[in-house]
């Protein structure tokens, strides 16, 4: 108000114009907030019932009326009988994962950029991309239908001896984990590649010439000029891939998922959702997802504080 | 001469990579296509085809087409997509243009609560009582209402690419007193098109994709997206199942197709077939916005 009656004199058009750009910024920014507040922090009054002994019927309101129970949803979490296999097949899948999925990348940018016809670079990265743009609901199918007792995968096997009689690759648990990381590799290579594509390209190309005249190779380029180059933005990949190692990608789980491979395939998110969205025992479910969020954000954090101390770049 | 004999190797190595790359990159769609062309009986017969179709046949895509259920599923997907998509780039760029002005007084409670929303979330039960009591639960709404916003993390790539307009075009548009709507309107907007129109790619494929939405939040057939009706053929076993519930009008083709096998469609073909229709909208739109993703877009962002 005091800024009204002031900027009504003549000498101060300034701080009119101020206040109406303020007031102009604030409005664009609305829409923004209100949604986040929604949709983002009012939900967190939903953890509550991670605490309580609220039952689904009770609703919205039941958060705030439901009573105590001391801790029991999430002795129930640790004490039941799927929770040892979700953490294994959780962790198993994750880290084997990026440890397999990490260097891939790299090496495939790294083989990516020795490509002298910009023609054939594109034309492989292109379809390289491909697989990436489909959902995990249609390329999950594709993976079924490969992996099916008379799809391609066995009639490769049979043609080159590999064996004798065709196999049902989904309905065996043992082959789930296998699954899940090659159709995650295939899915997301040349996606993943992209990040240090950006990098290497921003590499200074006298370097090259330099290792050039001193007689180095190709292998001496990768090794003494490609490789330090990425190497902050392979550590930013390696804290994401730390701090993500409780987050299986649900949709593709969800999709490659049955009955026959459950003891391998059930990981964190997809008990939350059975628990949860399937048996309505809300309590037990935000319990468990309280406890993985808690435990991600220290591993981000963790993961942060050993690159700072290793490299000397970390995310934050 | 032995070291370019030692070059030649190297790139015939790496021809070969890249070879297999992309063989495994494409081969999984162009099976889907191939054996959805394919003849059912066929099919269902002497098994699936590996590199052309064995009886070439348009049966099972005339299905899929004719399918009530997919297209009630294509037009809910379509029109969310359009509409999220649109809402989506208004409402995050301008949150962004008027986020990234340094003059902005309250910037820091916005970038908290920005950042609080980006790595902290309630769940989906929480999410999931929310929307019931707002009563989007199992309506169309679902699919727009909760997306209209496209998130902080989208925020910061604009807001980084914005930092990329010189400062005198700013000062020159306030100088001849134009509003912060007209500059956001008639000058950011037009010299961000790279950055809008990769992020567009982005909101459409990440929409057209989602169908947790749907597994989570409706239970109402009628409801389903696209993909979500591929994810439940996909799950079941018995995937003609669906298609006899979903379409009465064509039963005795189905009776015939359960249980005689003189039909020219299969469960499995029909399945393909509606996972390449799903999958076509992405695969046309995908190599345009290709240019756009490399630099800039992505890597100015990364580290936040």
């Amino acid at each position: 108000m005091m800024q009204m009656t002031i900027s009504k004199k003549p000498r101060k058009p300034a701080m009119r114009n101020e206040f109406r750009r303020q007031t102009e910024l604030h409005t664009m920014l609305l829409p923004g907030t209100v949604m986040m507040i929604v949709f983002n922090i009012i939900p967190l009054f939903g953890l509550i019932i991670a605490f309580t002994n609220f039952k689904a019927t009770m609703g919205w309101e039941g958060i705030f009326t439901s009573q105590w129970n001391n801790f029991r949803n999430f002795r129930q979490v640790f004490s039941s009988s799927q929770f040892g296999p979700m953490i294994r097949n959780t962790l198993g899948i994750n880290l084997l994962g990026q440890f397999i999925s990490i260097p891939m990348a790299i090496l495939f940018a790294l083989l990516l950029n020795e490509i002298r016809s910009p023609r054939r670079k594109s034309f492989v990265q292109t379809a390289a991309y491909l697989p990436h743009f489909l959902s995990w609901a249609i390329f999950g199918g594709l993976i079924k239908n490969l992996l099916s007792a008379d799809g391609a995968m066995n009639q490769l096997l049979m043609g080159m001896h590999v064996i004798g009689q065709p196999k049902e690759w989904m309905a065996d648990a043992d082959c789930f984990w296998t699954i899940c990381i090659a159709s995650g590799l295939i899915k997301d290579l040349g996606w993943s590649a992209i990040i240090y594509l950006a990098a290497i390209s921003g590499v200074d190309p006298t370097l090259y010439e330099v290792v050039d005249i001193d007689g180095g190779n190709r292998y001496h380029k990768m090794r003494h000029v490609t490789l330090p180059a990425i190497l902050p933005t392979v550590m930013v990949m390696i804290i994401f891939a730390v701090s993500g190692m409780l987050n299986n990608n649900f949709t593709q789980i969800y999709v490659l998922q049955n009955p026959l491979n459950m003891e391998r395939s059930n990981v964190i998110d997809s008990y939350i959702y059975q628990i949860g969205m399937q048996q309505f025992q809300f309590g037990i479910a935000t319990a468990a997802g309280l406890v993985k969020s808690v435990f991600a954000l220290l591993l981000l954090v963790g993961a942060n504080w050993t690159s700072k101390k290793l490299t000397n770049s970390g995310l934050f | 001469m032995k070291r370019l004999k030692k070059m030649d190797l190297f790139t015939i190595c790496n021809a070969l990579i890249m070879t297999l790359v992309v063989l495994l990159s494409v081969y999984p769609l162009y099976y889907a296509v191939i054996n959805s062309l394919n003849d059912g009986t066929d099919t269902t017969n002497f098994g699936m085809v590996q590199l052309w179709p064995r009886q070439f046949s348009l049966d099972s895509w005339r299905m899929v087409v004719k399918d009530p259920a997919i297209l009630t599923a294509l037009g809910i997907t379509a029109s969310r997509t359009i509409i999220v998509t649109v809402c989506q780039l208004i409402f995050t760029s301008m949150f962004a243009y008027a986020f990234s002005r340094p003059y902005l007084r309250f910037r820091k409670c916005y970038a908290a609560l920005g950042f609080m929303s980006m790595y902290i979330s309630g769940g989906i039960v929480a999410t999931f009582l929310l929307l019931s009591k707002m009563g989007l639960y199992n309506t169309y709404w679902v699919y727009i209402i909760p997306s209209l916003f496209g998130g902080f993390y989208n925020v910061i790539i604009y807001t980084s690419n914005f930092r990329g307009i010189p400062d005198e075009l700013f000062e020159s548009a306030q100088l001849d007193g134009a509003s912060e709507y007209r500059i956001f309107f008639s000058i950011v907007l037009p010299l961000s098109k790279a950055v809008i129109a990769a992020l567009a790619v982005f909101t459409i494929v990440g929409v057209w994709n989602d169908y947790t939405t749907s597994l989570f939040y409706t239970s109402n057939t009628e409801l389903q997206t696209l993909q979500y009706y591929i994810v439940k053929l996909v799950r079941s076993e018995a995937a003609l199942e669906q298609i006899v519930k979903d379409n009465s009008s064509l039963s005795s083709e189905v009776f015939a197709l359960l249980y005689g096998r003189n039909s020219s469609i299969s469960a499995r073909t029909l399945e393909l077939a509606a996972m390449i229709i799903a999958a076509i909208p992405m695969i046309a739109i995908y190599p345009f916005a290709q240019k756009f993703f490399t630099k800039g877009v992505l890597l100015g962002s990364i580290k936040g």
